[in-house]
């Protein structure tokens, strides 16, 4: 009888998460899908990821048209989240081992998580806007640049490189430490090349994080690195970016720039998912590296 | 005992409420070893972690008193520095779990000082020979550390302390976490190294403190009961309290 209800329970929570399952997945797969579908011309077209868009059209009677490729913003994006990550990653580090290895219960500490906590629910137009605004009051030269839009990047993936930071080392065993201090090794050495390296494979989850969230963001640069068509110019200059290529492109009325938006989109979703499982597995790593070690 | 290695004078200590040890004094002679039991919550971890200023990591911690190491008080001396002469072996086996075993035993030479690759292999061989390592661990020096059981991680504990060429070495409940046979490897070790070095070990144990002890002190709430040849503690007691736990009244 007991038994009976026990095996009905289980079999109803099977079920639920199977549906649950799929509920979670057929997102996913229809928006691959319908990505692929829509971009596939602008994909299969060779020079789709070393060319730049070529110029608007959508087919008539007796034209073809050409898609060139995305090759512009995906070098932006490969520069503007390249020097966010140089400019947050330090700083969430940082942040991280003070408030974990040094902070104690100090106030500053708490005031530290905190920040992080508020700063990673502010909408990501809002971090763009504040840097827009700091950029015209203090540099106004180089308002629209992709300085601009990777210290927009940075306001929106610090937060996350402290907290995940914050986790990786809270989840060292205090015992690692110890023993390091028991053999006079003192604290910022053993913090470096002890803690830090047992903590790795979860600030490098991370960061990978950050970096997935920052790569596809529009609303951050739309007020900063602004876009343009020529990709990346240097650090004071605008830079289209993958996002912004979407942004303007999917809105046009031109066939060509349509599917050129679709395969941008799958290749930042391809990005994104990609980085995320990479992560997923480092963290699986450190969890085994860690078994066994009290 | 004829000469003085180290001495708690007056130590007290506490974590911030009560009181965890009360007004210890107590005298370790060189190239001996010393028992300190007693039942458990007695303060015995929280008496040698002031002997190497490991105390004063935990929070809100506080110890007054002296401790002497060679007639100087090292709470005079910077904390680090006390720690490389004082080694000490925990009771749950903390090897560093992102390094290989030869790295564990090398961490002491190589963040704490320049020692050539020649001198750093000769210590790391040397400090595993002594701690009945070397035979086990030879072919895989490069594997990682928690590849090995709870015994050897424990051993290895041993060869990473031994490695800082320490004077004193403490040892909390070393075998607690052991099964018999590593015990009986890490007893037979402590046997070794007491002639070489000053040894401090916990354990509440009275076989163990029979077997490994030259001297043998009691600790009874937070207080110093009574301190003598290993003999005497077990075979002729001087304190009711002492007779009462080393016969298995309580405890
Ligand atoms: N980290 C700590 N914080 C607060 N109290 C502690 C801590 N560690 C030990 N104590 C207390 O100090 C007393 C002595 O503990 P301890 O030295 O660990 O005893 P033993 O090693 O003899 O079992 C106990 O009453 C224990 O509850
Ligand atoms: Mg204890």
């Amino acid at each position: 009888m007991g038994a009976r209800i026990r095996h009905g329970v289980n079999l109803t929570a099977t079920v639920l998460a199977a549906l649950t399952l799929v509920v979670v997945l057929i997102p996913l797969a229809s928006i691959l899908v319908t990505a692929f579908q829509r971009g596939e011309a602008a994909l299969t077209s060779p020079g789709f990821f070393t060319e730049s868009p070529a110029n608007p059209c959508s087919p008539r009677a007796g034209t073809v048209c050409h898609y060139g490729g995305i090759a512009p913003a995906l070098d932006g994006t490969l520069a503007l989240v390249g020097l966010a990550a140089l400019i947050s990653v330090p700083i969430g580090l940082a942040a991280a081992i003070f408030v974990v290895e040094y902070g104690r219960d100090r106030p500053s500490a708490r005031l530290i998580t905190a920040s992080a906590d508020v700063l990673s629910g502010v909408p990501s137009i809002v971090a763009g806007l504040f840097i827009y605004t700091y950029m015209a009051a203090n540099y106004p030269q180089i308002v629209f640049s992709a300085l601009s839009g990777s210290l927009a990047l940075s306001v929106l993936m610090i937060p996350i490189v402290t907290r995940t930071a914050e986790e990786a080392l809270r989840t060292v065993p205090n015992s690692q430490r110890e023993a390091a201090e028991a053999l006079g090794i003192t604290k910022w050495k053993a913090t470096l090349r002890i803690t830090l390296g047992a903590a790795l494979p979860g600030i490098v989850t991370g960061v990978l994080l950050s970096v997935a969230r920052a790569a596809g963001e529009a609303a951050p640069l739309l007020l900063t690195a602004f876009g343009n068509n020529l990709g990346f110019q240097g650090f004071t200059q605008p830079s289209d970016a993958i996002p912004l290529l979407v942004y303007d492109f999917a809105t046009s009325p031109y066939q060509n720039w349509i599917a050129l938006a679709w395969g941008a989109a799958l290749t930042l979703i391809v990005i994104v998912l990609g980085l995320s499982i990479l992560s997923r597995l480092v963290l699986a790593r450190m969890a085994r590296r860690l078994r066994g070690s009290a | 005992m004829d000469a003085t290695k180290m001495a708690a004078v007056g130590l007290s200590a506490s974590y911030g409420r009560g009181p965890a040890i009360t007004d210890i004094n107590l005298e370790f002679g060189p190239n001996s070893a010393t028992a300190i039991i007693g039942p458990s919550g007695c303060g015995k971890s929280t008496f040698i972690r002031c002997l190497n200023r490991m105390h004063e990591t935990a929070p809100r911690a506080t110890v007054t008193g002296k401790v002497f190491l060679d007639g100087e008080d090292i709470y005079e001396q910077d904390p680090t520095a006390v720690r490389r002469r004082i080694g000490m072996v925990f009771q749950r086996p903390n090897p560093f779990a992102t390094m290989t075993i030869f790295d564990n035993v090398a961490a002491a030479l190589r963040f704490n000082g320049r020692h050539s690759r020649e001198e750093t292999d000769k210590i790391v061989y040397e400090s595993l020979q002594a701690a009945a390592l070397w035979e086990e661990v030879k072919d895989h020096l490069f594997a990682g550390a928690t590849s090995l059981s709870g015994g050897q991680q424990q051993r290895l504990c041993i060869a990473r302390a031994l490695a800082a060429q320490p004077e004193v070495l403490l040892m909390d409940e070393p075998c607690s976490a052991l099964d018999p046979i590593s015990t009986a490897k890490v007893e037979d070790l402590i046997f070794t190294l007491k002639r070489t070095y000053t040894v401090i070990i916990v354990t509440h144990n009275m076989q163990q403190a029979a077997r490994v002890a030259d001297r043998t002190a009691f600790f009874y709430l937070g207080k110093l009961i009574e301190v003598n040849d290993t003999k005497e503690i077990f075979e002729r007691p001087k304190e009711k309290l002492t007779e009462g736990y080393v016969s298995g009244r309580f405890g």
